[in-house]
């Protein structure tokens, strides 16, 4: 098992090499630049324009400013936002907890329902309950995320009132947020409805964003449980007379699972693409929607640090997801 | 096994109805809690630094004042934290006599001990002003964008306090716009003694995070990307507000600020989509305001290069553009056609200019009298969304087609929004731009100076066109005081405007401005910002 996680530890050696050279050149290589950003349509001499880029050290060979960037990397620090003079890194901190609660969410309500209808429409291949199933999460995987969520906000918001609008809390509230999840701060916060009103703005944006991998999850499920429930094995077990729960729940799921698994891991990048929209739509201060906005702005530290710090973070979940694939399979981890 | 699954996924579906049904709706608002649902972030809270309207709107207009101020609601300059002024017979000196017993917020972090004076004054200038001054480059890539882009350092001279209470600036020229800049964002006062205090304690970058202003609100916490929260500065000079409390509920989506109006989430939101004011004006909770902007959208050619050269050739195309069919398509109707390159709102607005007719007949006759036949150009359509054009690539192709009319053929092209605009100052660049402007201080000079005088061509003179008789009735009109006789000058440089045609001028926009029917007192600023002052909810 040492012998395993050494070598995926060592991987991630290239693979981070690879990503600061992505986060660094991706900026670049868009058209227009931060000072021309920042002047806006009241323009800019060429004078000043040439001034301010010596300024923000862009007037540099591009493997200055990489080595610099790199350089930056190693010491903990990415730099000031062009924007708002703060260190990209303390905005990168502030707005994450936000995308990790909304994410978390979503993708526990994507397995806690994904999974068992992927069962169910294994258990009930070709009947009526199975093609209803998938279709309706082809349908969730084919979903618009803007058009849903609007969608969802005029029904649940708009008509019905059940739901805020967007946002993460009511701002009725206002307290301090010390972990910058709201469902806990609200409750360590102790207001009254402070909890509950987190948990309303949570609603709408998690299904939303939870969508494309319930659907993905289901499906998965599905497939895998169909290979495993015609293996023989499944067949003995059955024979013997144990119990279709212990048949399916424990022996079929088990090994159904893994590679259910690699799609949970894959479903964060997924997650993360999907968070920049969902973001978007409701008003959700989290670091997708700040990336996006800092490629308007060519915010290169911003984009940059940002980049290399989301991949990073899918980096580590796939590490995780290749330890627990060697957990689930003892196979792996001898291969 | 099947029962047993099909329970879990039940619970689980059971589980999120209850997750709904349990919110039940909260719409009651906090007493006198006024919540304003911003289009976007601001960069930072010193409005010094930057140059965006949404930034504005949180730094500037809450929590600063300036020396002079608009009127709420009008181009009009008022007296602001200078009394009053004197301007020097020869218009080069300007002398400020300041309000006395103005006080700044008290926050968290800062108390003042002295009440607004001469000093900070000179703080807020000389640090965007003098090189040399230690505030000039407190946070990295410190621009003063506006301060340079209103070319104050080549105009000021000198600023020196005569006294405590009285402030003198001396010009290098005569600047009739002066007080109408100084009553622009970037000239916000900011606090010598709370400067004093960060150096002191080396948090400078406070001053851009942790703002003391004199204005009718004062902040009192930033989450970044969600909300901003003031509350009402208790000792404002002109009193205090009637609302207590002030939040910014940051919503980027135009549709989703919808449903928040409309849920009552937030009393007041800018920039609705053009396609739901209908939707939102038939709303028996909602007002729009309608206002017409201080702005003007545009074509300009490039009157260097042939064949736009040549004065008949700009009237043919002028008049080959049906201008009602761009506002009916792009501005769904929501505007008013241009024909002065200043919008109407502005003081000195020629009523008596012609506009070139509609007219492809005319067009094609003129383009053959100009001996053009053929002609293949380029027209620019911008990549991003403004209020004076909120399509440019549509507004394109209908120019395209009216073109194609007249027997030019056009080929639309767009850059990256920076690239664009750097580009089209080339003073080599191919075909017509479109464009347009947005007025900063109500004064003609901003849009008459600015977008066409001599200076700047090469720059924001997208035209490229230099005229000895527009430039010296523009430059003339600078350096008299006299209302009227600068009425006078710009209405004759309209004329000249009209009959050289550098641009086909396209659209002056209407703002809409939606709010719940409790607010009062909310007056549309015609300069584009959102102001609070004085708002109240009923």
């Amino acid at each position: 098992m040492l012998a395993f996680v050494l070598t995926r530890l060592l991987l991630l050696i290239p693979t981070f090499v690879g990503v600061t050279l992505a986060a660094f050149s991706f900026i670049r290589l868009l058209p227009g630049d931060p000072v021309l950003a920042l002047s806006g349509e009241r323009g800019i001499t060429p004078e000043r324009h040439a001034a301010l880029m010596s300024e923000f050290g862009l007037d540099k060979p591009l493997w200055q400013q990489y080595l610099a960037f790199i350089q930056d990397v190693f010491s903990l620090d990415l730099g000031n936002s062009l924007v708002t003079k703060r260190p990209v890194l303390e905005e990168f901190l502030t707005l994450f907890p936000a995308t990790v609660e909304l994410s978390l969410v979503a993708m526990t309500l994507a397995v806690a329902i994904g999974l068992p209808i992927g069962v169910i429409a294994a258990q009930r291949r070709g009947k009526f309950l199975d093609h209803t199933v998938m279709t309706v999460a082809l349908t969730g995987y084919s979903m618009p995320i803007f058009w849903w969520g609007l969608l969802l906000i005029i029904l649940f918001s708009g008509w019905l009132g059940w739901t805020p609008v967007s946002g993460r809390i009511s701002l009725l509230y206002f307290f301090d947020t010390p972990t910058g999840f709201m469902l806990v701060d609200s409750l360590l916060s102790g207001e009254e409805g402070a909890f509950k009103s987190a948990v309303r703005h949570l609603i709408l944006p998690s299904i939303v964003l939870g969508t494309i991998p319930l659907a993905v999850i289901a499906r998965q499920t599905r497939s895998a449980m169909l290979e495993v429930l015609s293996e023989d094995y499944v067949r003995t077990a059955r024979a013997k007379g144990l119990a279709p729960i212990r048949v399916v729940g424990l022996h079929a799921l088990r090994n159904a699972l893994i590679p259910v698994i690699t799609v949970i891991g894959l479903q964060v990048g997924v997650l993360l693409g999907g968070a920049i929209l969902t973001e978007t739509i409701f008003s959700w201060p989290g670091i997708a929607s700040w990336i996006v906005h800092s490629i308007e702005r060519r915010d290169y530290p911003s984009v940059q640090g940002g980049l290399l710090l989301i991949a990073g973070i899918i980096m580590l979940v796939n590490l995780a997801v290749d330890l627990l694939y060697g957990l689930v399979n003892p196979r792996i981890r001898r291969s | 096994m099947f029962k047993n699954l099909s329970l879990m996924a039940l619970a689980v579906v059971a589980a999120l109805a209850v997750a709904i049904a349990v919110a039940v709706p909260n719409q009651t608002a906090q007493a006198k809690t006024f919540v304003y649902c911003s289009e976007g972030s601001p960069e930072g809270f010193d409005t010094a630094l930057y140059t965006a309207g949404t930034t504005f709107d949180a730094s500037s207009r809450a929590i600063y004042n300036r020396l002079t101020q608009f009127v709420v609601g009008t181009t009009d300059i008022e007296p602001g934290l200078a009394e009053s002024w004197d301007i020097s017979s020869d218009g080069l000196e300007y002398t400020f006599n300041l309000r006395r017993g103005v006080k700044f917020h008290t926050t968290d972090n800062f108390t003042p001990s002295r009440d607004f004076n001469a000093d900070d004054v000179l703080f807020t200038f000389l640090r965007q002003y003098d090189e040399n001054h230690p505030w000039h480059a407190y946070t990295p890539g410190t621009a003063w964008e506006y301060f340079n882009g209103m070319s104050m350092p080549d105009l000021i001279k000198s600023i020196d306090k005569v006294d405590d209470y009285t402030v003198k600036f001396v010009l290098t020229r005569p600047e009739a716009p002066m007080i109408a800049n100084l009553a622009m964002d970037f000239a916000s006062i900011v606090s010598a003694e709370y400067a004093d205090q960060l150096t002191a304690s080396g948090t400078q970058e406070d001053m851009n995070q942790k703002p003391v202003g004199t204005g009718p609100f004062q902040l009192v916490d930033y989450r970044q990307d969600a909300a901003i929260r003031y509350k009402a500065h208790p000792d404002y000079w002109r009193g205090k507000q009637a609302i207590d409390d002030l939040v910014f509920a940051i919503t980027t989506d135009a549709s989703v600020r919808q449903q928040k109006l409309l849920a009552g989430e937030c009393h007041l939101m800018p920039y609705p989509n053009p396609a739901d004011i209908a939707s939102l004006d038939a709303d028996p909770n909602v007002t729009v305001v309608k206002q017409e902007g201080l702005n003007v959208g545009y074509l300009a050619y490039n009157t260097t290069q042939a064949p736009f050269d040549d004065v008949r050739v700009r009237k043919a195309l002028n008049m080959a553009i049906n201008k009602q069919a761009i506002i009916d398509a792009v501005f769904q109707g929501e505007a008013e056609a241009a024909k002065n390159p200043i919008p109407p709102t502005i003081w000195s607005y020629n009523e008596a200019t012609v506009d070139d007719a509609y007219d492809p007949a005319a067009a094609r006759a003129m383009l053959a009298e100009a001996g053009v036949s053929g002609l293949s150009m380029n027209v620019w359509a911008m990549p991003v969304q403004r209020p004076y054009n909120p399509n440019a690539r549509r507004m394109a192709e209908l120019i395209q087609a009216d073109f194609k009319e007249v027997g030019v053929d056009v080929e639309i092209v767009s850059y990256e929004w920076g690239e664009y605009l750097a580009r089209s100052k080339e003073l080599d660049r191919d075909g017509a731009v479109l464009l347009g402007w947005t007025g900063d201080n109500g004064d003609p000079d901003n849009f008459l100076a600015v977008l066409l005088g001599c200076d700047g061509v090469g720059g924001s003179n997208r035209a490229q066109w230099c005229n000895e008789e527009f430039e010296e009735l523009v430059q003339e009109a600078k350096t008299v005081s006299d209302p009227a006789t600068r009425t006078r000058l710009y209405e004759k440089a309209q004329m000249v405007f009209k009959r050289e045609a550098p641009w086909a001028t396209i659209a002056h926009s209407i703002t809409h401005t939606p709010m719940r029917t409790n607010v009062t007192g909310y007056k549309v600023d015609p300069l584009g910002g959102h102001v609070f002052e004085g708002v109240d909810l009923r």
